[in-house]
């Protein structure tokens, strides 16, 4: 057991490594041509001699997703909140927003592109567009599931309905909340990439496109590892958020 | 301070068809000020229902429901509830789930506010002579199910209810516990003189903590019996051996089984 202990916290890291590792070995065993897949170490170094660029279009992409990521963080919260505590509006708008989120928000973007032309703002929206629905069904979900035994309690004490809200339903669906926010936040990248990729002259979508019109595929691939890693530090920082501020829920 | 609560001739249904069997039909109940009642009867003749009523959580088809000779028409906060389910918020820990009656209870939240650390030292003292000192800080999830219940009843109690609303709080603990805490509640109410109405399966129970027992039948939930309690004051765990007790209670497990063949014979 002492071993298995120790082993925990360094499994990620071995088993990240050891992906990498596989990679490199498999494309030079197949002999696999550099523009059809480029190995981690060419990769690696398109990272070094691209990384003003790299760094320029990460920091772009990461504002546009964040800013995006925040509005639907607010506006999730407010519609979730209205719709798990209201029958009436949950039964009024739910009908409009699942056909919004079927929607695939890459038809959007044009659309986006006539409204306010090319660059940050159809970002911004895509961004917005694709994280606002998970964080609504889940804030939603945390209102409807609240225990009625718990609402009677202050119902009997003569609670207001702002008490109940304040008191119960909001604290109780934080877990809820919290949870999405982890989800949302990996799939705000996914938005921001996207639009950069169909409208941009920035970020890191539009600098994969122009990789990949010059046949650069490893800069490509280095534009992808460097999404994937301000996915994987902004999840942490909400996991971490999660634990702290909702520890209560988790055994 | 404490409150008689009366109900005359009460009606209750759920669904608007007036042909449906009501939940409870033609129910008298009287407590009087600062009395210990105990409502027995099988699962679902509407005992639950009546609490509501009393609680003003349901208003009654038919008929009047008054506590302390006011009409109920709204939950008001004169009233103390504890269920068979602790339901304590998670987020809080021990003490500020007993003082969340004074943040809400309308004629307490100013006073609260104001003598935060009085209500304090006494929300600390209800959980002492429930015997849970120093667990103020604890989060109800690292409690045992029968300390979670005595939580339940200081929460019920911090806001000096004249009535208290018991649904069957003892239901889900095993013999030992439910024992230690038939004790405490008495202690509880012999020391803050409230009006008790308990509900509850256990006919011992009822017979060892009640001045009257009332017996509901099901479908429609209706008062069929009602036995005064005389046994001396304070009783104790053993007092359910002796001869009067036993036969108390085998005379109200009868009315029970009579309701239920009365309705199969239907």
């Amino acid at each position: 057991m002492v071993t298995r202990k120790r082993l925990e916290p360094l499994l990620p890291w071995i088993v990240t490594i050891g992906f990498f590792a596989v990679w490199e070995v498999a494309v030079w065993a197949l002999q696999i041509e550099v523009f059809i897949l480029p190995a981690p170490s060419d990769i690696y170094r398109s990272f070094v001699r691209w990384h003003e660029a790299i760094w320029f279009n990460s920091l772009q992409t990461l504002y546009t997703t964040l800013i995006g990521f925040g509005l639907a963080v607010v506006g999730g919260m407010l519609l979730g909140l209205l719709i798990g505590y209201s029958k009436l509006a949950y039964s009024a708008l739910y009908p409009i927003l699942i056909g919004f989120n079927s929607i695939p928000k890459v038809a959007l973007v044009p659309v986006f592109v006539i409204w306010f032309g090319i660059g940050t703002v159809p970002a911004i929206l895509t961004a917005f567009l694709i994280s606002f629905f998970p964080i609504v069904v889940n804030v939603a979900t945390g209102l409807a599931t609240v225990e009625p035994e718990l609402e009677d309690v202050l119902r009997s004490l003569g609670a207001t309905k702002r008490d109940i809200f304040l008191k119960v339903g909001l604290p109780a669906s934080m877990p809820y909340f919290f949870a999405s926010l982890k989800v949302a936040v990996t799939l705000a990248f996914v938005g921001s990439v996207i639009a950069e990729t169909v409208a941009s002259n920035r970020g890191v979508g539009y600098m994969m496109i122009a990789a990949q019109g010059r046949f650069d595929v490893p800069l490509v691939f280095a534009g992808l590892v460097a999404i994937a890693a301000m996915g994987i530090v902004l999840y942490a920082m909400f996991a971490w958020l999660e634990q702290r501020l909702t520890s209560w829920a988790y055994r | 301070m404490s409150a008689a609560v009366e109900l005359n001739d009460v009606t209750l249904r759920y669904g608007a068809d007036p042909n449906e069997t009501p939940a409870l039909r033609g129910v008298n109940l009287n407590v009087p000020a600062g009395d210990f009642a105990a409502v027995v009867g099988r699962s679902g003749c509407g005992k639950s229902s009546l609490l509501k009523l009393v609680s003003g959580l349901q208003p009654a088809t038919h008929g009047t429901v008054s506590v302390d000779g006011e009409p109920v028409t709204r939950p008001v906060g004169v009233v103390g509830m504890a269920f068979q389910n602790s339901s304590l918020l998670p987020w809080r820990s021990t003490l500020e789930n007993v003082l969340l009656p004074l943040e809400v209870v309308a004629h307490k939240r100013r006073d609260y506010r104001k003598n935060k650390k009085q209500y304090e030292q006494r929300a600390c003292e209800l959980l002492a002579t429930v015997g849970l000192a120093g667990q103020e800080q604890t989060p109800p999830k690292s409690l045992s199910g029968g300390m979670r219940q005595r939580v339940s009843l200081c929460r019920a109690l911090i806001h000096e209810p004249q009535l208290l609303l018991l649904d069957e709080p003892f239901g889900a603990l095993d013999a030992f516990t439910k024992e230690e805490l038939w004790q405490v509640l008495q202690e509880l109410w012999r020391a803050t003189g409230c009006t008790v109405i308990l509900i509850t399966h256990d006919l011992s129970e009822a017979v060892l903590l009640a001045n009257t027992v009332y017996v509901m039948g099901p479908r429609p939930g209706r008062m069929i019996y009602r036995a005064d309690i005389a046994l001396k004051r304070p009783r104790e765990l053993n007092d359910r051996f002796d001869r009067d007790f036993i036969d108390t209670v085998a005379e109200l497990r009868h009315h029970i089984g009579q309701s239920h063949a009365g309705r199969q014979a239907a």
